[in-house]
């Protein structure tokens, strides 16, 4: 458990596929350069009794995004002409910053927020991490202003060098 | 009659959502800008978990009540969280070294309790823990800070400590409702958490220069739904729209 998921399942399921193409275009409404695929918040899209099901995971308990995204998912699957669909929700397994993809990495660094740093279960994960590159200017010589920032998932840092605040993505 | 899982359930979240009420009045009153948004996460954060908890809650009692329900439309007496948490939120050093306390006994706890043989509590408490991480860290650094500050912070951070110290008993408070349920591999024993707690404590206060009170006697009663006369404000703040607009939604 806890890979990035690999799609679109190959199953020759013209519906399916299409399903997934859909949710996979939703975009996080607090970073909307990353789509939910690249977060790793989509889970899964499967075909059951509902229809087509689909299933995503909140980064945080209390992330207020996760009503708008299951609307905006619901949305979209709509828009493909699926009429048959379920959106739900999935505790478990908890969600990881390991299930970034590294497109999506890539991606929050250009809109200007540092990507996490090592992997969840890592020493630096527990005890804070040292460096984090600045997103700006690219240095090294950047400190934390507060472990909590603009979004649940989000730490406050500024870079000494440019001197431009900044917003780290927490590795959980 | 209410089941133990169900009673269980509902500790967990009341405690969850009181004290993050309590955190989320600090929000626009932060003693500066940063801190005004880590106590807002930290309270986003614990309703978040109560949402799941209650949800729970309301599924394993299998009487249709929904989370909004449970948070909305119950009196006191059958609020069954512990008296520490809906302590007024006091100053900040009150409200830091409170959320101080009650994360390092819940990061250990909810550790275990992803272990637990409910598989939804399971999976509530593996997200939870991770955020619990941050509080622990978050708090801990501003026990430290104020403890070790100016002769005011510090005194600050004694006077609420000595305020505080009494309500902390009752996270280790044990009944038969979930002395059944650790039984079952369920539930957490609490005692398992007192070392680690212990610890942790020890550790802070060391570095803050505080001295940790000695045990004495300890105030209990809101897991058994006695309240003190502060829940009930909070309430008529927390649940004055469904009150006044029964079943309103937007």
């Amino acid at each position: 458990m806890g890979a990035v998921l690999s799609f679109p399942p190959e199953t020759g399921d013209a519906e399916l596929a299409a399903a997934y193409a859909a949710a996979a275009s939703v975009c996080d409404p607090e970073v909307p350069v990353l789509t939910i695929a690249d977060l790793g918040v989509l889970r899964a899209v499967t075909r059951g009794q509902a229809g087509i099901e689909v299933t995503i995971t909140p980064t945080y308990s209390g992330c207020p995004a996760m009503d708008m995204i299951a609307v905006q998912v619901d949305l979209a699957l709509e828009k493909a002409g699926i009429t048959r669909r379920k959106v739900s929700l999935s505790l478990s397994p908890a969600w990881t910053t390991d299930w970034m993809s590294e497109a999506g990495k890539e991606k929050l660094r250009a809109y200007g927020i540092a990507p996490p740093v090592g992997k969840a279960k890592g020493r630096a994960a527990l005890f804070g991490v040292d460096e984090v590159a600045c997103p700006h200017c690219g240095s090294a010589e950047t400190e934390r202003v507060s472990e909590f920032g603009s979004t649940a998932c989000k730490a406050h840092w500024r870079c000494r060098r440019c001197r431009e605040p900044f917003d780290y993505f927490k590795c959980i | 009659m209410e089941t133990p899982l169900f009673t269980y359930t509902l500790r967990l979240a009341d405690n969850a959502l009181v004290l993050g009420h309590r955190l989320s009045e600090w929000c626009g009153h932060g003693p500066m800008l940063e801190e005004d948004l880590a106590l807002a996460n930290m309270a986003l954060d614990l309703i978040g978990q109560a949402r799941n908890l209650y949800t729970h809650a309301g599924s394993v009692e299998g009487k249709g009540r929904s989370e909004d329900d449970l948070a909305y439309l119950r009196d006191c007496p059958d609020w069954r969280n512990i008296l520490l948490v809906e302590r007024p939120r006091g100053d900040f050093a009150f409200t830091i070294l409170r959320q101080f306390l009650y994360a390092a006994f819940m990061h250990p706890y909810f550790e275990r309790l992803a272990a637990s043989k409910d598989e939804t509590l399971a999976a509530i408490a593996a997200k939870a823990v991770k955020e619990m991480a941050y509080h622990v860290r978050h708090a801990g650094e501003w026990v430290i800070r104020l403890g070790d500050g100016t002769e005011e912070s510090a005194a600050r951070l004694r006077e609420a400590l000595e305020d505080l110290w009494p309500f902390t008993g009752e996270m280790f408070e044990m009944d038969s409702v979930e002395q059944a349920l650790v039984d079952a591999g369920i539930a957490v024993d609490p005692a398992v958490i007192r070392p680690i707690w212990d610890e942790t404590i020890a550790h802070v206060f060391g570095e803050a220069l505080l001295t940790c009170p000695r045990d004495g006697w300890m105030q209990t009663g809101g897991r058994r739904g006695e309240h003190s006369e502060h829940l009930g404000h909070l309430l008529s703040d927390l649940q004055f729209m469904q009150r006044t607009y029964p079943g309103a939604t937007w």
